[in-house]
């Protein structure tokens, strides 16, 4: 982007674990936000959800000693992608302006290479034509393109909300306020667990929880550098 | 050597020779001519029933079932997440493997003046051909936007848009086109001295045909001189593009972050896979060639299945080395993921598959091929070829199929059930492979009549004291 800003952004987003209590309400808020297809019971029972961002469950000790752990997976936003090399057109890339990891659904052929290749298996594939069934046809984001059958998707950080936040910003000429961009997954968030800023700012809500003792990132071994930082007193479990 | 001066028991061992020999077996051009051009021009109604059959369920299996998947969206088939890729991209590189063969057996053997090759390269070559056009047309049946395919194609366009040179689909796209051009101009320059050979002796459309495909030829000593040229050019230079294909095959899944995939060795695995299935192949579609086509138990002999059991006997060695050290290794590492991925293959849902490959490709032609008897016998090299054949699919399928359905994170792991129309397609691959070949057969000259002569000329028998012995002389 020619008129990059001068305060150069880096969102990134932190996930408290100790907080999320698996309620499942950033799945819903994400799938109605980014016009997510629907694609029925024994479709998603077959391994054909949609969802950009899903609840990833483990059982911790042997029975009846059991406990839970609620882990929210969603596209990472690797600064060293893995999905990115491997796209024959160029449909998954890295946008210089946001650092984000962006999908382009117009250049998309679906080899779906991107899918196999990406460790947190953050992908989804539009494998049909999807209806919205009544009434959610008329809840349609119109923020948000509809994809047809064919080509992936994922995660985007929301980016319309990014952009609409960044435009505002930029007609009363000041920086992006910290918390003035919410996902709709943060924004559901009962409890709170999801956090979304920038990086560079030092002041940042986000950047002051993710230094935090608790801070890691998952499957940071592989050298994707994700820009989600996973907060929980028990970290070894992850 | 004069037959008339020999006595009787050296007269008795020279029929023995002549028999097993193709080489020492000679008979006049004219009526080798003659019994190529016969098995061509014989259209009779067995083989038109077949060839419908054969193209009525190509139609049917793989084009109906493909304009179907793509009416409908990719949905049809029976991947999901996390296994993106299925039976489409197994069918894809056991293909790519079969094709390998072809060349491996005439440019290699032709290379190294193996002189058992000489009635059967055509064959192969056209085997490759043929599993080529169909292992081309997966990446294209595997897009969820199969219309859009040509954006993977290099050429300036509206969009303002390259390829991305750094994916390993763009390079196998890439890859496959050369193979596929370099190979069909190696099968096509061998073919035209016995094109203008057909061109002198057939009458009608086929005349025209082999006028047009002939370019010409009238056998002069400079004509000839070219084409030798240009065959040796070929016969070496199409060896690292076959080397380079199948690596790059090998390289979609190597150099993804992938456990089960991520294996320095694939490289070398893939190729020596691709030649077991190929070989194997090759005996398959003697075997066919010989059963179905007029005269061929003239020109494909025992002593041809024999070589091609030594071989493959020997590439299958080859073959357990590389998935012993692969194996091995990995195991040996101790990731995580990577000992479940192996628990998977051994023990677990892909068992059966994992189990059919060394049963098919280890075990079976280690305890078939190390007999001489077996190995001549036509039906047991062709009955290899499928055993093997089913092992290298099934190898695949653990590769592909296997190795996505387990990964880093256990929540996300996930089971594989190929569709209806899955298994459409695969089928129709294969009656297409054959639909094309049967089509072939009756279009050129099966056998490099020329390549045959030239080794009569080479081979002979000499009567030396109370003896014969064979004789072979250097051509070049």
């Amino acid at each position: 982007m020619a008129e990059m800003d001068p305060q150069h952004t880096k969102w990134v987003m932190v996930i408290d674990l100790d907080r999320c209590n698996g309620c499942g309400a950033c799945v819903t808020a994400c799938a109605m936000e980014n016009n997510v297809a629907f694609t029925g019971e024994e479709e998603n029972a077959y391994g054909r959800g949609m969802h950009w961002l899903r609840i990833v469950r483990y059982w911790v000790g042997e029975w009846p000693n059991v406990q839970v752990r609620f882990m929210p997976m969603l596209c990472q936003q690797c600064s060293n992608a893995p999905c990115e090399p491997v796209c024959p057109v160029f449909a998954t890339m890295h946008s210089e302006a946001q650092e984000l990891n962006i999908q382009v659904y117009n250049r998309c052929i679906g080899t779906r290479y991107c899918a196999n290749n990406c460790p947190y298996i953050a992908r989804t594939f539009n494998w049909f034509d999807y209806e919205w069934p009544e009434p959610l046809n008329f809840h349609l984001n119109p923020d948000v393109t509809v994809r047809r059958r064919g080509i992936m998707e994922k995660c985007t950080f929301c980016i319309q909300r990014i952009r609409a936040a960044e435009e505002e910003a930029r007609m009363e000429g000041r920086p992006v306020r910290d918390g003035e961009v919410q996902p709709a997954c943060a924004q559901a968030c009962p409890t709170e667990a999801i956090v979304f800023g920038n990086w560079q700012d030092p002041n940042s809500k986000v950047r002051e929880l993710a230094e935090s003792q608790r801070g890691f990132r998952f499957l940071e071994e592989l050298g994707t550098e994700p820009k989600v930082i996973y907060l929980s007193s028990q970290k070894h479990e992850f | 050597m004069q037959e008339t001066t020999l006595p009787a028991e050296l007269h008795e061992r020279v029929e023995e020779l002549r028999e097993e020999h193709l080489l020492l077996d000679p008979r006049p051009r004219e009526e080798m001519n003659r019994m190529v051009l016969e098995a061509m021009e014989d259209v009779n109604r067995e083989y038109i029933i077949v060839m419908t059959i054969l193209g009525l369920v190509t139609a049917v299996t793989l084009f109906g079932a493909w304009g179907y998947l793509m009416s409908k969206g990719l949905g049809l088939a029976g991947i999901r997440r996390p296994i993106y890729w299925g039976l489409f991209i197994v069918s894809f590189v056991f293909w790519i493997g079969i094709s390998h063969a072809g060349t491996f057996v005439s440019a290699i053997l032709r290379v190294f003046k193996a002189e058992f090759r000489r009635p059967f390269t055509r064959a192969a070559e056209l085997m490759t051909t043929f599993a080529l056009a169909g292992a081309g047309l997966y990446p294209l049946i595997h897009l969820g936007r199969t219309w859009r395919f040509y954006w993977m194609i290099p050429y300036p366009n509206q969009r303002w848009l390259w390829p991305n040179f750094r994916s390993p689909l763009v390079w196998d796209f890439l890859a496959i086109n050369t193979y596929l051009l370099g190979s069909t101009m190696y099968l096509f320059l061998p073919l035209i001295p016995d094109l203008a050979m057909a061109r002198d002796k057939s009458k009608g459309w086929r005349k025209v045909l082999y006028t047009i495909l002939s370019f010409g030829w009238r056998g002069t000593e400079e004509e000839w001189r070219h084409l030798q040229k240009a065959i040796q050019i070929f016969a070496w230079a199409i060896i690292p593009v076959m080397f380079s294909v199948h690596t790059i095959v090998s390289w979609d899944f190597a150099v993804a972050m992938k456990l089960g995939w991520h294996s320095t060795i694939f490289g070398p695995y893939f190729i020596v896979g691709a030649i077991l299935s190929g070989i194997s192949a090759v005996g398959f579609i003697l075997y066919m060639i010989r059963i179905s086509v007029k005269n061929m138990r003239y020109f494909i002999r025992p002593e041809h299945f024999d070589a091609l059991g030594k071989l493959l006997l020997i590439i299958s060695m080859g073959w357990a080395y590389f998935f012993f050290n692969e194996f091995l290794l990995e195991w040996y590492g101790g990731e995580h993921t990577v000992q479940e991925i192996l628990r998977y293959y051994t023990t677990g849902d892909m068992a059966p598959v994992w189990w059919t490959m060394v049963i098919c490709n280890i075990l079976i032609p280690w305890l078939v091929l190390w007999n001489k008897n077996w190995r001549r016998k036509p039906w047991v090299m062709a009955l290899m070829g499928i055993i093997v054949n089913i092992g290298m699919y099934a190898e695949r399928y653990v590769i592909v199929v296997g190795a996505l359905s387990r990964n880093r994170i256990p929540f996300d792991w996930g089971w594989y059930k190929p569709s209806l129309v899955e298994i459409s397609i695969a089928l129709g691959t294969f009656t297409l492979f054959f639909f094309l070949y049967g089509l072939a057969s009756r279009l050129i000259p099966l056998i490099p009549v020329w390549e045959v002569e030239e080794g009569h000329h080479a081979h002979g028998l000499k009567r030396i004291g109370k003896g014969v012995v064979k004789t072979v002389a250097e051509l070049e």
